[in-house]
């Protein structure tokens, strides 16, 4: 019945939503960020540990759709060992694909979330924790809300 | 007056938007309570305003303006009948219930209230009927208290009332029926406990006028404000009724043509309400097209109405409640037309995107009720909300689609 439906919720997406991975707290993190969706009243909060420029480890806590945590659980996988660079230059690229469809270079597993162009309500789920991540990196103390996202 | 039972089938087919498929599959509209669809006895009223009568109001000498101005004010009187108000100078025209609302905290609450004292909400308010007050009260220093909710059957916890109401309440402000949760309030009963201490009570209406009778003289308000486009009528409208006496006691809320007696450079003499809370251009059409929602409404009857509502509502609780692993909140007896609900391990927004593909609409999110979901120990809920053009029939096929949505997250 929900055909249609398989863009959006993938295996990889049920899976790590059902199942997210570094899901706590980090007692090591040198940096944190608050996401927040006003429109659903969702929260993240996403944990990091740098060394340098490299992200040594990475996890989140918090409440959110199937979306928007496995798109948060799968963001710590890619994230953790990466720089502060790669982080960025992911964030392109992932908010490219999931509000325009377009993959631009190796995107790895993210690639699930290239389906969530075509529900624009989603978009802010897929990207809440990419926006969180890059105010931790910047040092920003306030929640990032996805507020001015366009969809 | 009783009215005869209704042909829901030819009404339905009074709303064109209904007649659609999306997604492949026959629409479902189930987010009556973020804003109801439109008759064509409505769209016509829109489109015959614009063809033949559009001009500006009040000011006007020739025929058109003429025609504009009298269905404006025209409108205003059938908004005083549709309330029961005692005339039509208690009825302002406002954007919608939270500009009604802003009106009241801005120009009666400024004038009104001072440091210490307080503001009593319940805990089931919409932010439409909160976030002005909470401005309010850091412009004047007054404090909010709330009346608590009891919990997920969504009802007011009425033995903290008493201890509530103290002298320091200058307004009880409170929703007539729970957006989130369907509760129905016994408005008349808390307004008469306010007002024998002198309280100034204001009424939220917005869930209750098109779908109940509501009549603002029994339940004995000092304010109460609806939106248009939740009972049938265009966006962009509602209704501020006020009583006779404060309205006049209360300042201009903004400053411009049309609420004005006399200007001079350095001062201006106001019109009396409600001109004096009307500045500018008014939406025109607006009144116009509520003035036809009103009578589309009224021929039905609001008693018939309810009785639907609560026949839609109350079957698609127990046919909800007898699914497993959902969670259900507002009352169980005598709710209002929508359920809110959450589908164990399943967030609201989820549920909504794959309704949507089965081509039923619903809502999923906190409702504006942000504080009470947070009360409630939750971020959201998904949410059912019917009107008379609805069906069990399509109920049914909601709650089909509902276990549908289970299976497909325990795969």
């Amino acid at each position: 019945m929900f055909e249609d439906l398989n863009d959006l919720y993938q295996q990889v997406i049920l899976d790590h939503c059902k199942k997210p991975r570094n899901f706590h707290e980090l007692p090591a993190a040198t940096c944190s960020a608050q996401g927040r969706n006003p429109l659903c009243g969702d929260q993240l909060q996403l944990f990091l540990a740098l060394d340098g420029n490299t992200i040594k480890d990475i996890s989140f806590v918090g409440s959110g759709c199937c979306i928007s945590k496995a798109s948060a659980s799968l963001l710590t996988e890619f994230a953790k060992g990466k720089t502060k660079a790669d982080v960025e230059k992911m964030f392109e690229r992932v908010h490219e694909m999931v509000t325009t469809g377009n993959v631009q270079g190796d995107v790895g597993k993210l690639a699930v979330f290239a389906g969530v162009h075509k529900f624009p309500a989603r978009v802010k789920c897929a990207i809440l924790s990419w926006h969180a991540v890059m105010a931790a990196l910047k040092g920003d103390a306030k929640p990032v809300s996805t507020e001015n996202e366009q969809t | 007056m009783t009215q005869p039972a209704p042909n829901w089938p030819k009404l339905r087919a009074d709303f064109p938007i209904l007649d659609q498929q999306v997604h492949g599959k026959p629409l479902i509209y189930f987010d009556n309570a973020a804003t109801s669809q439109k008759p064509r006895a409505v769209i016509d009223a829109l489109v015959h305003y614009y063809e033949h009568d559009n001009a500006n109001v009040h000011r006007g000498i020739h025929e058109l303006s003429n025609r504009a101005t009298a269905g404006y004010e025209a409108a205003r009187t059938r908004a005083a009948k549709f309330i029961n108000a005692r005339n039509a100078e208690e009825i302002i025209f406002t954007r919608g219930t939270t500009e009604g609302i802003n009106l009241v905290a801005s120009s009666w609450g400024t004038k009104n209230l001072k440091s210490g004292n307080v503001i009593l909400l319940t805990e089931m308010e919409h932010h439409s009927n909160l976030v002005p007050w909470q401005l309010l009260a850091q412009r004047t220093g007054a404090k909010l208290a709330y009346v608590p909710v009891t919990g997920d059957e969504g009802l007011l916890d009425m033995s903290k009332l008493d201890s509530l109401l103290t002298k320091q309440v200058k307004l009880f402000a409170m929703v007539h029926i729970s957006n989130s949760m369907g509760t129905v309030n016994p408005v008349a009963d808390l307004c008469a406990r306010a007002r024998k201490l002198g309280i100034t009570t204001l009424v939220d209406a917005a869930q209750s006028a098109g779908h109940t009778p509501v009549d603002v003289q029994a339940i004995g308000c000092d304010f109460l404000a609806f939106s248009g486009h939740k009972i049938c009528g265009p966006t962009g409208i509602g209704v501020l009724w006020g009583r006779q006496e404060l309205l006049d006691a209360m300042p201009p809320y903004q400053g411009g043509g049309e609420m004005i007696l006399s200007v001079e450079y350095q001062k201006t003499e106001f019109k009396k309400a409600p001109h004096r809370f009307e500045a500018g251009t008014p939406d025109i059409s607006g009144p116009i097209g509520l003035h036809a929602a009103m009578n589309y409404l009224d021929a039905i009857g609001r008693e018939n109405i309810w009785k639907h509502d609560q026949e839609l509502a109350t079957y698609a609780y127990e046919k909800l409640a007898a699914l497993k692993n959902i969670r259900l909140f507002g009352p169980k007896t005598g709710r209002a037309g929508l359920v809110s609900f959450l589908i164990k391990d399943v967030h609201a927004h989820d549920v909504v995107t794959l309704a949507d593909q089965a081509g039923v609409a619903l809502r999923g999110g906190h409702h504006c009720t942000q504080p009470l979901m947070h009360r409630l120990g939750v971020e959201s809920t998904a949410r059912a909300s019917f009107y008379f053009y609805n069906t069990k029939a399509e109920v049914d096929r909601f709650v089909e689609v509902v276990q549908e949505i289970q299976k497909f997250f325990a795969s």
